[in-house]
This record gives C-alpha cells, sequence and structure tokens, in this order.
C-alpha cells in the first residue's frame, strides 16, 4: 500500500503506544504479578556509616507470613555488582573499586543501603516482621563533604582502600606547564567556582523487580524496571549471581521513565532472582517513592573550579577546570565514566580553544551511589563552560552572543583538544535561528515592560555540544569501557508480508514503537501499520546493549536499517527470481518490485510468501525465509548542538524566579519524528529548568538526606514552566549513520541550566546588584540572599 | 478483614479488605485495574487520581472503606462505549500530550475533573490546577495544550508541536 503524507521518514503519526496508555491497559511491571508470588520488603539503613554487630531475625523470622529472612551472610558467596568502565588515573593506576555487595556485608555505608531483606506471604507481612528485626550497631563518623573526605585524616568509606579517592584523573592537555603558560601569557582570565547540584532522577514509576525461577527447567525470569534489560542480564548472571546467560531471561515490559536512573544494576534485581530459587517461589519488589530516593542512583553533585584565558582580541586561548564529583559509597554501573570521559571529552564545546585541560578528582561518601542522568557528564561540561563564558563577557564588557560567535568552531571536520572528532555542524545557524526564535530585538521592550511592574527582567543565552550515540566499541574500550556499545536489530518478514522488528533499544517514553516503523516502512515503501517493533524482552530480542545517551535511533535505528537493507536484497532476488530478470535490474517502491526499464511487476507480499513458501524459487543459491540481523557499530558520536535562551523576572522583594520565556534552537541532523522530538526537547526543558531552579538532594553533615520525598524534593510542576518555543530547522545530518541522525534525547537538559542562570545574573545585574554567580537551585531565598548580601 | 462495596465503572465491585488497605490497592491488585498508578507515597505525585463520586481523588489518600456505596471512576471507563478514545484522551494523543505514560490516568483524570468544572480553563488556570500531578516526561507543555485543545480552544499558535 502506498504511503500516505502522515507516515515515513519526517512525519509526525500520532504514537500507537498511546492508545493502552491513556486506557490503562499499560503493562508496567508492577501490574504483573506471577501465581504464587511471595513480597519482598527491604530493611534499609537509617544511618550512613556503621559497622554491623550483630542481626538478630529470630523474632522476625516468626511473624506470620514469613517465608525466609536473608542477610548480608546468605550473599557473602555470590558476586559484588560490577563496575563498567576501569578509568586509569594521571599515573596510570586503575581506580579504586570497592567490593559492592548485595546486601550490607558487615559495614552500612548509606542511608538506604540494604540490611536484611523479608521475604512473606504479602507485602505487609514483610513489613511488619522487618520491623521486628534487631540490629546492633556501632555508628562511625559518616563521611559526606567531597573536600572532607580526602582530607587525609578523614574517615575512610572503605577500610581496605587506601583513601576516598577513586581516581584523580587528568584529561586534554597534560602538560601543566604548558597549560600554565598559555593562562600566564593570557590578557585576561576569569575564574570561577560553581556547584553543579546533585539530583535525584525520579521517573514517575518506582523500580519494581519480580524473580520467578522454574525448577523443571532451571531457568530464571526477571521482570524489572530497565532500560537495557540484556546488560542487567549479562551484569547479573555474569559477574554477580554465576548463572548462565542461556537460563535467564530479563523482561522490561512498559518503563515509566528512565532518564539514565534505570540504566543500572541494582541490588534487588540480583536479590529477586536469587531468592526465587531460594525460597521456592516468585519474589516481588515494588520500590516506594520513599525508598527511590534513597536508592536509586543519583545524579550531578560535581563541585568545580573553572578558569577561562582570553587574548586581547577576546579569543579562547586556554581552558583548564579542576573538578571533585562525588561517587557515592560503591561505583554503580556508569558511575566511573560520568565525570571523566562523558564529561571530560566535552569540555571544548562549541568553542575552538587551544588549549583545554581537565582534572578531576572522584570521591567516595557515605551517600546513594551517583551515576548518569540525563545528559550525564555533558550537562556538567556545559554548564561550566557556558557559565565562565558568560562571566568573561561580563567582565569584558562585551556581548555573550558576540563572544561566543567569535570563537565558535566553524571548520568540520574539527579535532578538539579533548580528543573528540565533531563530524559536522553549523553553531553559527542555530545561533543565528536562536536569536529569530527567541525575539532577541524584542527583549528591550520586554525588559521595560517588567521594570515597570516593578520586576528585574533578564536574558540568557547558551550553546551546548553533546557527544551522542555512544559508541565506537574500539574506542570507548582503549578509554575502559568494559562493554562493547553497538546495537542490534532483527527484522523478521512474516510470509504475508507483515514484520516485526526486534530492537536492542528499549522505549519508555521515547515513542520507538511509532517511529522505527516509520523507518522500516519507509524503506520498503509499505503501510506503517504493517510493522511493530518488539523490545525489552531478552527471550525475544537476540541482543541489545538498550537505550541511554540519546543512541536509539543513532546506533539501534542503524542497526535497524542494515538489517533492512538485508531483507531488501534478498527480497530482490526472490523478485528477481520471480521476474526472471537479473538482481541488478531490480527496483523496489511503494512496496511494488519492478525490472527497470519494463512494466513487469511483483507486489511485496508476493515476495515475502515466496520466500517462505519456496515453491518457484533459486533454493540452490538462497535460503527460503526471510530474516535478517545487523549489529551496527558506530564508526564515530554523533555530535548533536545548539543555542539556548531563557527570560526570567525575578521579584525583588522576595527573590522569586518566573520563566517567561524559553526558546531551544537544535541540530539534531535528520529528524525522523518532529513531533516525538519535540516532546523529547520539551521534556529536558523542564528537567534543566527544574535543576537550575528547584531541584536538590541535600544531605546534612551524618548522612541523612534531607529532601527525600517528594515533600522535600522539589520537583518542576506544571507552573513552574513556560510554554517553550523550539526549532530544529538546523539540520547539518550527521556524516557517518545512514539515516544521518545525531540524537535528540538529552539535549534539553544539556542546555537550559546556564541559559536560566545567566538570565537571573543578567536580571539582577540590570537591577544594579554587584551579583556574578548563585549556585544552583536559584530559589528565592538564594536569589534573595545573593541580591541583599 | 471487612468486606467493602462499591460502584467502579458502573459495575458493581466488592472484596474483603484490611482496614489499612488503601482504594489505590484495591482497585491495582483486588479489581486488577492496573491503569490507576502508584508513583509515590506521599500524595504528590497525581498518578492515582480517580474520581469518587463525581470528584477528582487521590486513590492513594483514601482507604478502600472509606469508599463504601460511593461511584469510582477509573481511567479504564473513560473511553467511549464502543470503544474509541474520548475528548480528552483524544487530544493527549493528537498533541503527544504523554511519552511514558505512567502519569497518564492521573493526568487524564485530573483534566476531566477541571474541564467538568471549567470548560474553558485559560493556561494559567490549567497549570495551577495541575500543580497535584507530577510529569517528568513532557516539561508540561503538551500536557497544558491538550487540555486547551479538548476544552475546544484554538491552540494552533501555541509554539511548536
Amino acid at each position: 500500500m502506498p504511503k500516505d503524507n502522515d507516515s515515513g521518514i519526517g512525519a509526525s503519526p500520532k504514537r500507537r503506544e498511546d492508545v493502552r496508555f491513556l486506557t490503562g491497559a499499560g503493562n508496567y511491571t508492577d501490574d504483573i504479578n506471577v501465581n504464587g508470588q511471595a513480597y519482598v520488603h527491604f530493611l534499609r539503613a537509617d544511618v550512613a556509616h556503621a559497622t554491623i554487630n550483630s542481626i538478630d531475625t529470630s523474632a522476625a523470622a516468626k511473624m506470620p507470613g514469613v517465608v525466609k529472612i536473608f542477610t548480608g551472610a546468605d550473599f557473602a558467596e555470590v558476586g559484588g555488582i560490577p563496575c563498567g568502565w576501569g578509568v586509569t588515573d594521571r599515573h596510570g593506576n586503575p581506580q579504586q573499586e570497592p567490593r559492592h555487595p548485595i546486601i550490607a556485608d558487615g559495614t552500612i555505608r548509606h542511608v538506604g543501603e540494604i540490611v536484611a531483606a523479608v521475604v512473606a506471604d504479602t507485602v505487609e507481612q514483610a513489613r511488619d516482621a522487618a520491623e521486628a528485626i534487631e540490629l546492633n550497631l556501632s555508628d562511625k563518623p559518616a563521611v559526606v563533604n567531597m573536600a572532607g573526605a580526602l582530607a587525609e585524616d578523614s574517615t575512610k568509606v572503605h577500610e581496605d582502600l587506601t583513601s576516598n579517592l577513586c581516581y584523580d584523573w587528568v584529561f586534554g592537555n597534560d602538560d601543566d606547564t604548558a597549560v600554565q603558560a598559555a593562562f600566564d601569557s593570557a590578557a585576561h582570565v576569569t575564574t570561577l567556582d560553581l556547584v553543579n547540584n546533585r539530583l535525584v532522577a525520579n521517573p514517575m514509576e518506582p523500580r519494581v523487580a519480580i524473580g520467578e525461577y522454574t525448577r523443571g527447567t532451571d531457568e530464571y525470569t526477571l521482570h524489572t524496571t530497565s532500560q537495557n534489560p540484556h546488560v542487567i542480564r549479562l551484569l547479573m548472571c555474569a559477574f554477580v549471581l554465576g548463572l548462565p546467560e542461556h537460563k535467564v531471561r530479563v523482561v522490561a515490559p512498559d518503563v515509566g521513565g528512565g532518564f539514565g536512573s534505570k540504566i543500572f544494576h541494582y541490588a534487588e534485581e540480583a536479590f529477586c532472582t536469587h531468592a526465587a530459587k531460594a525460597c521456592g517461589r516468585a519474589v516481588k519488589w515494588t520500590s516506594t517513592r520513599s525508598e527511590a530516593f534513597i536508592s536509586d542512583a543519583h545524579g550531578r553533585d560535581h563541585v568545580t573550579k573553572i578558569e577561562l584565558a582570553l587574548d586581547a582580541d577576546n579569543n579562547f586561548t586556554a581552558l583548564r577546570t579542576n573538578t571533585m564529583a562525588n561517587m557515592g559509597a560503591y561505583l554503580s554501573t556508569f558511575s566511573t565514566s560520568v565525570p571523566s570521559y562523558l564529561h571530560g571529552t566535552l569540555m571544548a564545546g562549541n568553542y575552538k580553544t587551544p588549549v583545554v585541560q581537565v582534572n578531576v578528582k572522584t570521591v567516595f561518601t557515605n551517600t546513594v551511589p551517583v551515576d548518569a542522568y540525563r545528559g550525564a557528564g555533558r550537562p556538567e561540561a556545559t554548564y561550566q563552560l557556558e557559565r565562565v563564558i558568560d562571566k568573561a563577557a561580563r567582565e569584558l564588557g562585551t556581548d555573550p552572543i558576540a563572544l561566543r560567535r567569535q570563537n565558535f568552531i566553524t571548520e568540520f571536520p574539527y579535532e578538539t583538544p579533548v580528543a573528540l572528532t565533531y563530524d559536522t555542524g553549523d553553531y553559527v545557524a542555530t545561533m543565528d535561528k536562536l536569536e529569530q526564535v527567541a525575539d532577541v530585538a524584542g527583549f528591550a521592550a520586554r525588559r521595560a515592560a517588567s521594570e515597570a511592574k516593578g520586576r528585574l527582567r533578564g536574558f540568557g543565552v547558551n550553546c551546548y555540544i553533546e557527544a551522542c550515540g555512544i559508541a565506537p566499541s574500539n574506542i570507548v574500550g582503549m578509554l575502559g569501557a568494559r562493554a562493547g556499545l553497538y546495537d542490534a536489530a532483527t527484522v523478521r518478514v512474516n510470509a504475508t508480508g507483515t514484520i516485526s522488528v526486534f530492537v536492542g533499544a528499549h522505549s519508555h517514553g521515547q515513542g520507538h514503537e511509532t517511529s522505527f516503523p516509520q523507518v522500516v516502512a519507509e524503506m520498503i515503501g509499505i503501510d506503517e501499520s504493517m510493522v511493530d517493533i518488539v523490545h525489552g524482552d531478552t527471550g525475544r530480542v537476540p541482543f541489545g546493549m538498550g537505550t541511554y545517551g540519546s543512541r536509539s535511533i543513532a546506533v539501534c535505528g542503524s542497526a535497524m536499517v542494515r538489517a533492512t537493507e538485508k531483507i531488501i536484497n534478498k527480497a530482490k532476488k526472490i523478485a528477481a527470481h520471480l521476474m526472471e530478470a537479473s538482481d541488478a535490474d531490480i527496483e523496489l517502491k511503494d512496496g511494488q518490485f519492478t525490472v527497470a526499464g519494463t512494466d513487469k511487476s511483483v507486489a511485496w507480499g508476493d515476495v515475502t510468501l515466496t520466500a517462505y513458501v519456496p515453491h518457484n524459487y533459486p533454493l540452490e543459491e538462497l535460503e527460503p525465509g526471510l530474516e535478517e540481523t545487523a549489529f551496527y557499530d558506530p564508526a564515530n558520536f554523533t555530535y548533536p548542538a545548539g543555542a539556548y535562551a531563557c527570560e526570567v523576572e525575578v521579584d525583588p522583594d522576595t527573590g522569586k524566579v518566573s520563566i517567561e520565556r524559553f526558546a531551544a534552537a537544535d541540530d539534531f541532523g535528520n529528524i525522523i519524528n518532529p513531533m516525538i522530538v519535540d516532546g523529547q526537547v520539551h521534556g529536558g526543558l523542564g528537567q534543566g529548568i527544574g535543576q537550575a531552579l528547584l531541584e536538590n538532594a541535600a544531605y546534612d553533615e551524618d548522612g541523612q538526606l534531607l529532601s527525600a520525598s517528594y515533600m522535600d524534593y522539589a520537583m518542576p510542576r506544571a507552573d513552574d514552566v513556560p510554554f517553550y518555543q523550539v526549532d530544529h530547522s538546523c539540520q547539518t545530518p550527521c556524516t557517518h549513520n545512514p539515516l544521518g541522525v545525531k540524537g535528540c534525547g538529552e539535549a534539553g537538559a544539556i542546555g537550559s541550566p546556564p541559559a536560566v542562570v545567566n538570565a537571573v545574573v543578567d536580571a539582577l545585574q540590570s537591577g544594579g546588584k554587584e551579583v556574578t554567580h548563585i549556585d544552583m537551585p536559584l530559589s528565592p531565598s538564594r536569589v534573595w540572599s545573593a541580591m541583599n548580601g | 478483614m471487612a468486606k467493602v462495596s462499591m460502584t467502579v465503572n458502573g459495575k458493581a465491585a466488592s472484596g474483603d479488605v484490611e482496614g489499612r488497605t488503601l482504594l489505590s490497592a484495591f482497585l491495582r491488585e483486588e479489581l486488577g485495574l492496573t491503569g490507576t498508578h502508584v508513583g509515590c507515597d506521599t500524595s504528590q505525585c497525581g498518578a492515582c487520581v480517580v474520581h469518587v463520586d463525581g470528584q477528582a481523588v487521590k486513590a492513594c489518600t483514601m482507604l478502600a472503606l472509606e469508599a463504601e456505596g460511593s461511584e469510582v471512576a477509573t481511567i479504564e471507563g473513560q473511553a467511549n462505549a464502543d470503544g474509541s478514545l474520548n475528548t480528552i484522551q483524544q487530544a493527549f494523543q493528537d498533541h503527544h500530550g504523554l511519552q511514558c505514560g505512567f502519569c497518564t490516568p492521573g493526568m487524564v483524570m485530573s483534566a476531566a475533573a477541571l474541564l467538568k468544572d471549567n470548560p474553558k480553563p485559560s493556561e494559567g488556570e490549567i497549570r495551577d490546577y495541575l500543580e497535584g500531578n507530577l510529569c517528568r516526561c513532557t516539561g508540561y507543555h503538551n500536557i497544558v495544550k491538550a487540555i486547551m485543545a479538548a476544552s475546544g480552544q484554538d491552540v494552533s499558535s501555541i509554539a511548536a508541536e
């Protein structure tokens, strides 16, 4: 059937997954119940650092409904949770890597760590019994502050490590003398100390895990809220439980958002899988939101000093950063890669600064592990860079946009001093577009209107670049990744011509069920309703590395294109046979195979039927059937980039900031579904504005998380944000993947925080306040204090 | 355990519950109506919003026993009689007002309650009303736009789809 105008690459068909979500027919993990399942309640540490002298479970074991109680001793023989990235420090030494137990192994190292697990017939019984467990603890001083953790006399989070330093890393220009010389010869140096505030990802669906064991076949099934079920299976089988991979199926059904926090392999997943066999029953765990705050990996938490050197003509000549990054108590799956390679490689930004040096110390503390959260390292890089450029512009009395434009990279490919090669981009075009979309020309009038009603108005702009589509496996392997980062797709064409595409990417809000079929249907020229994707089940999907880092369409989508190309090549051979023509003369358009220059044709459905009913078929040359798999390992990262602008009003009496306008001009390369891309940017902007104005995971000096519920952690709400103006008409297609796509999932979260802070500083300075920086979140009290400090 | 009876989406429903059983748990676990989601434990997120006797209620803040004899409406009962999406649901799909779908049932139920009381809400009124419904995916842009569209307002001038 020929495609209509609402289908194919570049169209915005309505999302097919929406109907089930809008009618209550979704299938999230907590909606699943298994016959005979028991429930686990985890007794979690309520102190940050302590020695466990003893655990008395005798009274709890006699409570109604209790099936079995587990402590650290029950997991002494299984492996710890592995870290997926080994970073080599500035001296060539490996990172310090402590054991990360499933249940605390004699020492509690953060509030929320699992101390014991009670499996019972009902969740209420499990919870009641957990209250009867008696812990005998000896408290130890909590290590919370990063600078304090690095002091020589600090208590150690891990007694078996030499210190609380995970690694001390340098990247880019590592010749300290040469870098210092660049600063010494500068006409101007701008320095800024800043904090990238600690955040909690907070997907609206809390994590859930259900472990099952089938004795007859010795097989396990884990249902879990994951962005990458194959990765979970690999890590859990190979490193933690020592199970044969082919005996374990991991299913991530409908997943209610992830934002990075559902990438990682968590203790609860391994526990439920292990306990299902030990208890002889399926074991289900559903996180409460309170548990989520103290057990989901947190994000960000960097403290940075950044220095920018400029020559007398305002050209950037050198950049140097010194960052402390919090790892928390243990190394979560991608934790060590975030402040190193996902952050340091982005420090050149959109600018041709010739000398860039990045110094990072990662630190163990008695806090929840910290790992990737939407953007993962790239927001931290962008925030520092775009704040220091803005500060430099103010110090030099020059226009912040002009200063950026003057220093833009304009020729591609461009090799940065921090190891990346940008294949393509046009930063001038996105800035031009931004100035138009944001109506920069109209700002003066809007400021006057705000001032007339007693408000300060500020305008802030920033650029960003990100490295997406992670990543070429050989490159990341050299940098310490302990996995390949390709992806895979299998295209299975049925006899009647319908198609199931088994993809390694996972959709948890990104709309893959709609956008991926747009590509396959267009390549073949059939109706999109004939194509479905299958994802999130290791029992159905051959393999995949999952969805994170804005990689789904760039990496898995490329694998899907390659597999579809193989399908088309084979189908052309079948069509050639049917029409007694040469393969080379066969063309495929609108689902019809034709012989070039003739009126001979056969339909897609005739060819697919022939593949499965091969009566008239070249069996000696071609296998029957029509199913192909492709693994795609990208040649480079992709480099989405853009420019963002924020306009704020500040109430000088209260310090309250309101976002009046927000404009985004992004270059995502080619776009499959503009509606979905806009939605991804909107969501990223909401999270970035949340970081800038509202959100903060705050610990007290005893290691208690003060903001551990929605009563205390300020999530952005509908009345905290405006309608956004987003534009992605600037498109420089990626040069090295078949669709020319770059990825769009993280841009909004990366690009928005500096724009907000730049705008607030602009507003305050317009009111005559000598404020050069305020650390996020820019709460009314912080802004008011800065104004009146 | 005590017996509780109510009408859910127009049908009689009953079950035995503990005194501490929440309405959200009764709907999900006893009746299998898993469209009502639980996203927090402090009555903040709004994923569990249902209607009880015509009022929007967070089902996690109400004991099942408190709904004795009530008319309860959940997301499963919102579609038109022929199974097609109702006006609000259709507007959410048309304007991409959902991504992961987890907050969506609560958003739709809150939107229905809003439009019943205020058939043509302004942007500001919608944003204020949704203060008790958290969404982490959409940045709220398309949710607000969808509700405006569902109320018959022209949203074509609102920037970007």
